[in-house]
């Protein structure tokens, strides 16, 4: 009848980690005085619940820590204590400590309890300050119960050693606590088990249980699915009424409850219970209890004696070791509407191919052709929209990374000293989920940059006629196929003059290179680059903005940065919407079929022999208006043979790369569609100038360009850059 | 169970034992050797089919091949072990293994010209390939093994599977 819990842990985990979440952000808002009900209870409930299910799931570590956590609440909420800043601060730590044990549980590792006591001790000297009247709940009980992590490990083999020892005897201050335990006949039906409850008393002091079974009918009589037990339970502990209400917390409504306190010391008055007939609680409990097994009557009603717990025990979390391993596997949660709707969808698809079958069968006349022609656009629109539904699924809101920096934003400009706004825009954007977990550290280290070498401490920001806080502003957009996030701060602004200096200083550039101002302030992307002298732990190692570029660059992203000196600095990063399908201009090359991404051609020509001019022999340039656009022959890039004879039979496609506009060279434009992109590299290797292929409609493969990678094929470098800067500032002259 | 059962089943276990220090290989001919390879690492042998050409790779490296969804470089081995390119035809055979790399598992085509065999070898039946000096190939050789009267080349997947 053990039941296996271990199946439900990932859900568990979950909804404790989104539990964390939704108490971080309520936190957040919370302010000194603040007596919002409603925010206190989300706090309260999303702290329930975690610790209502750590309780459940045998992680007492999580259960205790968060007991206390709650109490503190419980006052805030009730009104008996005001909160404080510091208040606030202590509970943001437990949720980060709460955060840190989850985590270790799920890698099923021993949590750090060092943290979690020492917060825990801060809990109870607030609630000591000025709650003596709770002073059972003392500071050395609730150490002993943290030294002693995860020792509630019913659900692994609750039957083989049933009762758990106490943890603790019975110290000085212990009181004898009589409880009666007579539940509805109902009890198990409501999914309760009184031994785990016997189980967890157990655990708060030295205990006795003594079995009623009066009521037990006849053996013909009994229901097995009822309940006809009642107990009487001797426990000797210093916890106090509340602790053992509890635990009883669950069956409250479906049994009689009553709880005594006899405030001698000893252990054996147990002298209410009188001739009643004792059964061995431990092995079978409840209605499984046959006559047969009840013991005779025993002047010394102890039934259940315990035994010191060996320190090596073993801790609650045993499970199968091999399919946790994978952190990573990830899971989503849709909405009931979004799978609606899927199921709509495939049930037109099965209509349609249904229709379509029945026109396949059969003789062919040119009626049934036309008829089949309609269903085939038919299907064609059920898969598209199919398509879109299932890419939705994976398109989650952009607050899901947004939420988590009202935090670090708050805690940084704690620890820099600097009074910091942080407004967020557009954040119910949507955006892949596997984009969006890769988005977040980067989003992370360019908030950090803002917040430390953005804003100005407000002493500054006054002396420069700003208001004393500064504004850091997250904007999340659709654009075409992109999602934009900007990151924008009215700090200093990057100021290009140190740059460059810092540059020089650490040889990424000589002394004499010219470069245009956003071209210095581009520097900061360079490998190797920090320009804050002293190091600091927020950011400033010097392996921030590369490492911020080459993340989104992964992405298929880029990001780019303006500033004004004192007005601030803006942080563009672009992003494709999936990273599974794309809109591709198919081209071909040298005879071969190439995939162009949609959203990287700004328009494509046919050029006229006028328009080409030739540079320095190799570099071959197009005129457009006022533009000098390098052409790249692809043919000869990718070793293809050439079948177009002149640069103006073939057609430049002109894209947008980071070098600015680059034409290249194809020998003819087919039909533009979306393709599904898949990997070279996962049974090949990377291919320079490739970001993927896909397959076709006909079932041939095609390779999907990658332009960043064809620019480097080309060796398209600094002084053909040069010499085309030169050429288009000359341009711009005349 | 008669006694012929009975022998039946005993042999069946001794030839199960045997089993144990044999490896099966997979032989193939190219330009009139055999050649073998593990025949666990091998997915399925398929007609050649169209391939797309990925720019600027080795010369061996034929393409890569859609089967059914994934898509599969196609290395020609004879150009591989540097011998003289045949042209496809209807018979050209493509073996498709699955081949433990260091970067993971890849399925990977190879172009061979015909498929021979398959051998059951003992572990102590194959020999280390004589040191033949700095010929080229040496370094993708796993052992040889005598066939009857045939000597077969067995192969290391892993060596001619990697590219860089």
């Amino acid at each position: 009848m053990s039941i296996d819990l271990s199946q439900f842990y990932e859900v568990f985990f979950e909804e404790s980690f989104e539990g964390l979440d939704i108490m971080e952000s309520e936190l957040l808002a919370l302010t000194p005085g603040d007596t919002d009900s409603e925010t206190l209870n989300t706090i309260f409930r999303a702290a329930h619940s975690i610790k209502g299910g750590s309780g459940t799931f045998g992680f007492s570590v999580v259960a205790d820590f968060t007991h206390e956590l709650e109490t503190l609440l419980d006052q805030i909420r009730e009104g008996t204590r005001e909160v404080q800043t510091f208040h606030v601060d202590l509970f943001l730590k437990a949720v980060d400590c709460l955060r840190d044990m989850l985590n270790a549980l799920k890698a099923e590792e021993e949590p750090d309890t060092s943290l979690s006591s020492e917060i825990t001790k801060k809990f109870l000297a607030i609630l000591n300050d000025e709650d003596i009247g709770d002073a059972s709940t003392s500071p050395a009980k609730q150490e002993t119960a943290m030294d002693q992590p995860g020792a509630f490990g019913f659900f692994d083999d609750a039957y083989n050693d049933p009762i758990k020892p106490p943890q603790q005897n019975s110290s000085s201050g212990s009181k004898t606590w009589h409880i009666f335990f007579k539940p509805e006949p109902h009890l198990f039906k409501t999914g309760n088990e009184p031994i785990f409850m016997f189980l967890e008393l157990a655990d708060l002091g030295e205990m006795s249980i003594l079995a009623n079974i009066d009521n037990l009918p006849p053996y013909h009589d009994l229901v097995p699915d009822d309940s006809y037990l009642n107990w009487q339970i001797t426990l000797v502990s210093d916890t106090n009424k509340d602790k053992i209400e509890e635990i009883f917390e669950w069956v409250l409504d479906d049994a009689e409850l009553i709880i005594e306190c006899d405030e001698a010391e000893t252990v054996e008055t147990v002298e209410t219970v009188e001739t009643v007939e004792t059964v061995e609680v431990a092995a079978d409990t409840g209605p499984a209890v046959s006559p047969a097994t009840s013991q005779p009557v025993t002047p010394e009603p102890v039934a259940v004696k315990e035994q010191a717990l060996p320190d090596t025990e073993t801790p609650v979390i045993v499970k199968e070791k091999e399919n946790k391993k994978n952190p990573e596997a990830t899971s989503i949660r849709v909405s009931i509407e979004k799978v609606d709707s899927l199921i709509n969808m495939v049930g037109e698809l099965v209509i349609t191919q249904a229709m379509l079958s029945q026109y396949g069968e059969g003789e062919f006349t040119e009626n049934r052709r036309m008829l089949m022609l309609e269903g085939l656009a038919q299907l064609a629109t059920n898969t598209r929209e199919l398509q879109e539904s299932v890419m939705q699924i994976r398109m989650l809101p952009i607050s899901f990374v947004f939420s988590r920096f009202p935090r670090l934003v708050r805690d940084i400009s704690q620890k820099l000293g600097k009074q910091v706004e942080l407004k967020l825009l557009g954040e119910t954007t949507e955006l892949d989920k596997t984009v969006m977990e890769k988005i977040s550290d980067p989003m992370v280290h360019l908030i950090r940059n803002s917040l430390d070498h953005g804003l100005e401490t407000p002493a500054e920001r006054t002396a420069m006629g700003k208001s004393e806080s500064g504004t850091v502003t997250l904007n999340a957009y659709h654009q075409g196929g992109n999602i934009i996030i900007e990151i924008i701060d009215d700090g200093k602004g990057i100021d290009p003059q140190i740059i460059r200096t810092k540059a020089i200083a650490k040889g990424l550039i000589q002394e004499e290179d010219e470069f245009t101002e956003q071209e210095i302030i581009d520097l900061i992307f360079l490998p190797g680059f920090s320009t804050k002298e002293e190091v600091s732990d927020l950011s400033g190692r010097g392996v921030g903005m590369d490492v911020v570029k080459r993340n989104i660059q992964e992405l298929n992203g880029t990001v780019e940065v303006n500033s004004k000196i004192n007005q601030g600095s803006t942080f563009t990063i672009r992003l494709p919407l999936t990273l599974a399908i794309l809109d591709g201009q198919l081209v071909t090359i040298g005879g071969n079929t190439y995939i162009i991404p949609l959203v990287n051609i700004i328009e494509s020509i046919q050029m006229t022999p006028k328009q080409v001019n030739n540079v320095g022999g190799d570099l071959e340039l197009f005129r457009q208006r006022d533009e000098y656009i390098p052409i790249l022959r692809m043919d000869q890039i990718f070793n293809h043979e050439a079948v177009i004879e002149s640069l103006t039979q073939g057609i430049l496609v002109i894209v947008e790369s980071e070098f600015g506009h680059i034409g290249l060279l194809v020998d003819d434009l087919l039909a533009q569609q979306q393709v599904v992109i898949k990997s070279l590299e996962a049974n090949y290797q990377r291919v320079e100038g490739i970001s993927g292929a896909t397959i076709l409609g006909d079932g041939t493969i095609s390779l999907i360009i990658d332009i960043g990678g064809v620019i480097s094929l080309a060796g398209l470098k600094k002084q053909h850059r040069n010499k085309m800067r030169s050429l288009n500032d000359h341009q711009l002259v005349v | 169970m008669t006694n012929k059962q009975l022998a039946q089943v005993q042999n069946q276990i001794d030839h199960n034992e045997n089993n144990q220090d044999q490896d099966q290989y997979l032989t193939f001919f190219m330009a009139n050797e055999e050649y073998g390879i593990d025949i666990l690492s091998i997915q399925e042998i398929r007609g050649f089919d169209a391939t797309t050409t990925i720019p600027n790779q080795p010369i061996f490296i034929q393409g890569v091949m859609n089967l059914r969804g994934t898509i599969v470089p196609i290395v020609d081995l004879r150009l591989r072990f540097g011998l003289e390119q045949i042209p496809y035809g209807d018979i050209t055979v493509v073996i498709v293994v699955k081949a433990k790399l260091e970067e993971g598992e890849k399925i990977i085509g190879m172009v061979v010209d015909a498929v021979s065999d398959v051998y059951s070898v003992n572990h102590t039946d194959s020999t280390r390939a004589p040191d033949v000096g700095e010929a080229d190939n040496r370094e993708f050789l796993k052992g040889l093994v005598n066939v009857g009267e045939k000597m077969v080349v067995l192969l290391d997947l892993k060596k001619i599977l990697t590219f860089s």
